[in-house]
């Protein structure tokens, strides 16, 4: 049977109830985003980059801590929405019957999970501030074209939340997402051009790398973060468009499915 | 839009692949009354209150809610009602109050409104000096009390309550049973699920039993008693076998268990003092009869699940 799709402004309610629960905590919530940076930076940009020396990337020559400055944040942009959509949604869906008790409200199924994947944008977009305000402090990124990576961190947010949102719809218990973070947030993590240029890499592997969503945001987020104009930020754009058009009505239609009962 | 019915459902069905829920089912729930649903587990009732709010698509039927299609006018429809699930569905995290501010906010209820609601709503169900507690840390009684005034929050004209005193001690059922006939008086539709006929008793107007899915009988829980057992019931405990064969004789409508006995009492007849003859005054007992006798009568008395 198919149902019409019924979105109203009310998803904003979700997202609301969520932030209500957010500023409960959110002196827990606001240190991985401080510290997180700061580890990599550490690890990579004093312990590693002696031995890496400077990159050549695009016609350019860059500090090595400086290359992974703007893949750090996109890292986290993914990070904060795919963990928000899939354990945190799940435990709110399966164990806490959150979604239940909104269903029984003026609240449709489609305002629920719309609200939930914006919401995971959102910790995206808090993430990336707090992470961008690190990251400058050292000098890694240029302004303001830098800023544009706050709307960006909604929309690339948005994004990965819509797939997290699709695995919560069909996993059968919390356990089995480490299947998608060992098969595609942690090959992404390593293979996305992140912390070594893709040019790297055999052209097979090149071609798969070039499918993945953290590709492209790690491209959006070097383009933005080092204020240069490359075409890779409008493919990335491109990519980020139809992977929205492609994975939010199935995230919908998936958990519709498992929802409704 | 002002009909007198609050609920009408004509033929309901609901399947799960081959397994069948809800099957035909008739019923009405009049503007004012409190409306039981009886059944044992799996009887379908919480398939139709899902059907109700939406949760669950109909198979089949015709379901109308303040005259509304339920096809149709589904956020219409839970605007107007308050549902109670069985499962707790609080946010542990947030406080009582936060708990019903956050609730009100899914309504679309203005912020001073829904402070006011939440302060009414807080003193009514008694939650008042608990309102700064996180829900986690609350029991069983005061969690189910505030799901209640959670339902409560759009000042709903049908609440709907599933279960709502289903592993509560005694002292916060009778509570809770207090506060909904507080809301019954107000006027307030109600329609209740439950497997607890003392509650069904106390609390409803009319009421339905179901079992696997079908309707068995629906009244109001007095004319129910009085039809399907009478007015008293003599149970024996350890009947012997004099007493089996002496019962038997007389054609005596009763019930067998092995270990009790028991013997539907017919106007006007002495039965009490010819069976006490037998066994004795203190292994038998008269009392009055229950919709629980009712209830057993008809479903069975084996084991579900």
């Amino acid at each position: 049977m198919t149902m019409p799709f019924d979105l109203s402004w009310r998803f904003w309610r979700v997202w609301q109830r969520n932030l209500t629960v957010y500023r409960e905590n959110w002196h827990i919530n606001f240190v991985p985003p401080l510290l997180e940076p700061l580890l990599y930076l550490l690890a990579f940009g004093v312990g590693f980059s002696t031995l890496v020396g400077p990159i050549h990337y695009q016609g350019r020559t860059v500090s090595y801590v400086r290359f992974i400055a703007p893949a750090l944040i996109a890292i986290n942009i993914m990070n904060n929405a795919f963990f928000e959509t899939t354990f945190a949604s799940f435990v709110r869906m399966y164990f806490q019957k959150t979604f239940d008790a909104m269903m029984a409200t003026p609240l449709t199924l489609e305002e629920i999970i719309t609200g939930e994947i914006i919401w995971g944008a959102t910790k995206a977009v808090i993430g990336t501030a707090i992470m961008l305000a690190m990251v400058s402090l050292f000098g890694l990124i240029t302004y303001p074209s830098g800023l544009l990576l706050l709307p960006v961190a909604f929309f690339a947010g948005f994004a990965f939340g819509t797939i997290g949102m699709f695995f919560t719809g069909i996993v059968k218990n919390i356990d089995l997402f480490n299947l998608p973070m060992f098969l595609f947030v942690t090959p992404m993590f390593l293979f996305s051009g992140t912390f070594f240029p893709l040019e790297n890499l055999p052209g097979w592997a090149q071609t798969l790398a070039f499918c993945l969503p953290l590709t492209h945001l790690a491209n959006i987020c070097r383009a933005l973060g080092w204020g240069v104009y490359h075409p890779s930020l409008f493919w990335g754009c491109a990519y980020f468009v139809l992977f929205i058009l492609i994975f939010y009505p199935l995230a919908i239609r998936k958990m519709r499915r498992r929802l409704l009962k | 839009m002002e009909s007198k019915l609050r609920i009408e459902a004509q033929h309901l069905r609901k399947h799960y692949g081959d397994l069948v829920a809800v099957d035909d089912v008739s019923f009405q729930v009049l503007q004012g009354e409190c409306f039981g649903i009886l059944g044992p587990n799996g009887a379908g009732k919480t398939s139709i209150i899902r059907m109700i709010y939406g949760f669950s698509p109909m198979t089949g039927g015709v379901l109308k809610v303040f005259g509304l299609d339920s096809r149709k006018n589904m956020r219409a429809i839970k605007a107007g009602i308050g549902v109670c699930q069985q499962e707790n569905s609080l946010d542990p995290d947030l406080t009582v109050r936060q708990n019903l501010e956050v609730f009100a906010r899914y309504f679309n209820i203005p912020g001073p409104v829904a402070e006011e609601r939440t302060e009414k709503l807080l003193r009514f169900m008694a939650l008042d000096h608990r309102q700064e507690a996180r829900a986690i840390d609350l029991s069983g009684g005061l969690m189910r009390r505030l799901v209640i005034a959670r339902a409560l929050i759009n000042e709903p004209e049908l609440l709907i309550l599933d279960e709502p005193t289903t592993g509560l001690d005694p002292q916060s059922r009778h509570q809770v049973w207090s506060r909904l006939e507080d809301l019954r008086a107000s006027g307030l539709s109600i329609l209740l699920t439950t497997h607890y006929m003392d509650e069904a008793s106390r609390l409803c107007d009319r009421v339905m039993i179901m079992d696997h899915g079908h309707v068995l009988v629906e009244g109001e829980p007095a004319e129910l008693v009085k039809t399907h057992i009478g007015h008293d019931i003599i149970e024996v405990a350890e009947p012997t076998a004099e007493l089996r064969t002496y019962v038997q004789s007389r054609n005596w409508r009763h019930e067998d268990l092995e270990h009790r006995m028991i013997i539907y009492v017919e106007e006007g007849n002495n039965m009490f003092h010819e069976i006490s003859e037998i066994c004795g005054k203190a292994g038998c007992m008269m009392r009055m009869a229950t919709l629980e006798d009712v209830f057993l009568k008809l479903t069975g008395r084996e084991l579900r699940e």
